[in-house]
């Protein structure tokens, strides 16, 4: 515990993130103004007292559209993750247990998802299914399938080979044991890591749909919608375009030290000499 | 009088290995019989095939590889079994010790979960009482202060005290055979003394069956009272351990003999200056392109052309001794 506080990626990583999850979490009991209520007498102000950021150009409040905004991001986050750890991590430890054709199944499936760039083939799925919050999770979840498949099945296989899992079937334990008691906390770290990186892709993912109107719609606020709306101001408001975009920034920047600074502490290596 | 049926039983045991490369027989007509209170050592140089003898024995062996002949424990015949019945003899009634004590233990679980888990797996038994099981075992096999190292981690413990977890791993369910392979290649020779003890005296004291796989001629006649040598996948000399050494059959066995670093007199030749260890010529022929013939003749210091031609016949030296050598076929 004291070298995680030590090790300045994970220090910083996490205090952003932990901002970002702060953030959502004030969002939901508590905003300065209420991220719906338009005030067109009073839009587009500088930032003062009562309105820390200013306002768009509909007069809502810039600060509570973000606040907001933090939670719409990390909604799409977990369940993207959620997804894609879930589905795609359940099929790569199949894949490392069964090996033969139904790892080759698998991984030519995951392949073959991997060919469409993710959101070229978001935009179609939105385009068939509809734009929409939970169209755009969906598409961004099937797209994390592959990633977590592809490392689930790389870090099994990699253990599977290890003496320990001999000495567990030498122990009489059969593969579905093996997998879920041997393999499956020896990967963990490496999940978990892969989990904080692919929650950055989704919140990236989630601003560009919106940001492309696709993604969420109108009146609930979105960092990427925040920023299609103040393209069109950027030279009477350029600070409209910039709160959201740092949010974005930082939020990404965050979990990436995070799942930096995690994979360096849970580093099997490493962690012998706790 | 003991049960008259064999713990072990292999007859004509192969294992033919499919790789990329084409077929491999990599195991080549194994027999052998072990009763219980036992101990048999099978010995060789690396890729003589004793440790897929062994994992073939575990029905461990490598996946897609077919096994062939007859493979009887209990009298059960094992090939062809399902792997859910391997399942519940590993572990419960044939044990195995490897040779990396420090990567054989998973470093996420404590090592009293480790040798637990058997105990809960095959007995059934609750938490608390595979845990006071455990605390005994590990007692045993000399893990000092072990209810209280029961919760640590295996990267907590030194090589030689992760080989005595392994063990008591292996011997949770006390197992009629175990199979240990090379079990102290990986340490010191003082560990490696006190570990091959600990496993002699469980060895007698549960009256099981050992089969020990060894590379050191000097292991196998302080643990063992029958040896096998392999070379090649196929044995080419078994018997009684104080029989083969004395008679020392098979030219290959004479040339395991005679590449022993000696101290003492008979290491320095007249003129004072030592003697160089002496080594077989050669190595292992590659397991694909096995000879038609005797696998040895290619380095064999007496080699004659007929051992080139077909695989010379098992010759019966004594009541359990034999060797697969033509020129033992006059003298036999």
């Amino acid at each position: 515990m004291r070298r995680a506080l030590r090790h300045p990626s994970f220090v910083i990583g996490g205090v952003l993130t932990l901002l970002l999850l702060g953030a959502a979490a004030l969002s939901l009991v508590w905003t300065p103004w209420s991220p719906y209520e338009m005030n067109l007498p009073g839009k587009l102000q500088p930032p003062s007292a009562s309105h820390w950021l200013g306002t768009d150009p509909f007069g809502r409040d810039v600060a509570s559209l973000l606040l907001v905004g933090a939670r719409n991001s990390i909604l799409v986050g977990v369940i993207a993750v959620g997804i894609g750890l879930g589905i795609g991590g359940a099929l790569g430890l199949l894949a490392a247990a069964r090996r033969g054709w139904v790892e080759e199944l698998i991984m030519r499936l995951a392949d073959f998802t991997f060919a469409f760039p993710a959101i070229l083939s978001a935009i179609m799925m939105t385009a068939v299914f509809g734009a929409g919050i939970v169209n755009s999770i969906i598409a961004i979840g099937i797209f994390n399938i592959p990633t977590f498949a592809r490392v689930t099945r790389a870090s099994a296989n990699a253990i599977g080979s290890r003496d320990f899992i001999l000495a567990a079937r030498a122990c009489g334990k059969g593969p579905w044991r093996i997998t879920i008691e041997h393999v499956l906390p020896n990967i963990a770290s490496v999940l978990i890591v892969q989990a904080t990186i692919q929650f950055a892709i989704a919140i990236l993912a989630e601003a560009a749909l919106s940001y492309l109107g696709l993604g969420t719609q109108p009146p609930q606020p979105s960092w990427g919608r925040m920023l299609s709306e103040a393209q069109t101001l950027l030279f009477q408001s350029p600070m409209l375009a910039v709160y959201p975009g740092v949010a974005i920034a930082l939020a990404v920047l965050g979990l990436n030290l995070l799942g930096d600074g995690l994979r360096d502490l849970l580093d099997p290596r490493l962690t012998r000499k706790r | 009088m003991r049960n008259t049926t064999p713990l072990l039983e292999a007859t004509d045991l192969r294992l033919r290995l499919h790789t990329h490369a084409g077929t491999v027989d990599a195991v080549r007509g194994v027999n052998l019989s072990l009763r219980r209170g036992e101990t048999l050592g099978l010995v060789g140089e690396s890729g003589c095939g004793k440790s897929l003898t062994a994992m073939t024995l575990m029905g461990l062996h490598p996946e897609g590889a077919t096994v062939s002949g007859s493979l009887r424990f209990h009298g059960e015949e094992m090939i062809g079994q399902s792997e859910a019945r391997w399942c519940a003899l590993r572990g419960d009634r044939i044990g195995m010790v490897f040779q990396e004590p420090m990567s054989a233990l998973n470093p996420v679980h404590t090592v009293g979960h480790q040798v637990a888990e058997p105990l809960r797996l095959h007995r059934g038994l609750t938490a608390a009482a595979a845990r006071k099981e455990a605390v005994a075992l590990l007692d045993r096999v000399g893990i000092a202060d072990a209810a209280r190292r029961f919760d640590a981690w295996p990267h907590q413990f030194s090589g030689g005290q992760r080989q005595r977890i392994t063990i008591a791993m292996a011997l949770a369910c006390s197992p009629d055979l175990l199979i240990a392979d090379e079990p102290t290649t990986a340490l010191d020779v003082t560990i490696a003394g006190q570990i091959l003890q600990l496993i002699r005296d469980l060895v007698r004291e549960r009256d099981m069956g050992l089969i020990l796989i060894s590379h050191d001629l000097g292991v196998i006649a302080q643990n063992v009272s029958h040896m096998m040598v392999m070379y090649g996948g196929m044995v080419v000399e078994s018997g009684p351990t104080r029989e083969v050494f004395s008679r020392r059959a098979h030219p290959y066995t004479q040339g395991l003999f005679g590449s022993r670093p000696q101290l003492g007199p008979q290491a320095h030749t007249g003129s004072g200056a030592r003697a160089r260890l002496a080594a077989i010529p050669g190595n292992v022929p590659e397991l694909r392109n096995m000879p038609a013939g005797c696998p040895f003749a290619d380095r064999c210091v007496v080699s004659l052309p007929a051992c080139q031609g077909e695989m010379p016949p098992l010759i019966q030296l004594g009541q359990d001794h034999c060797a697969r050598c033509v020129l033992l076929e006059s003298a036999g």
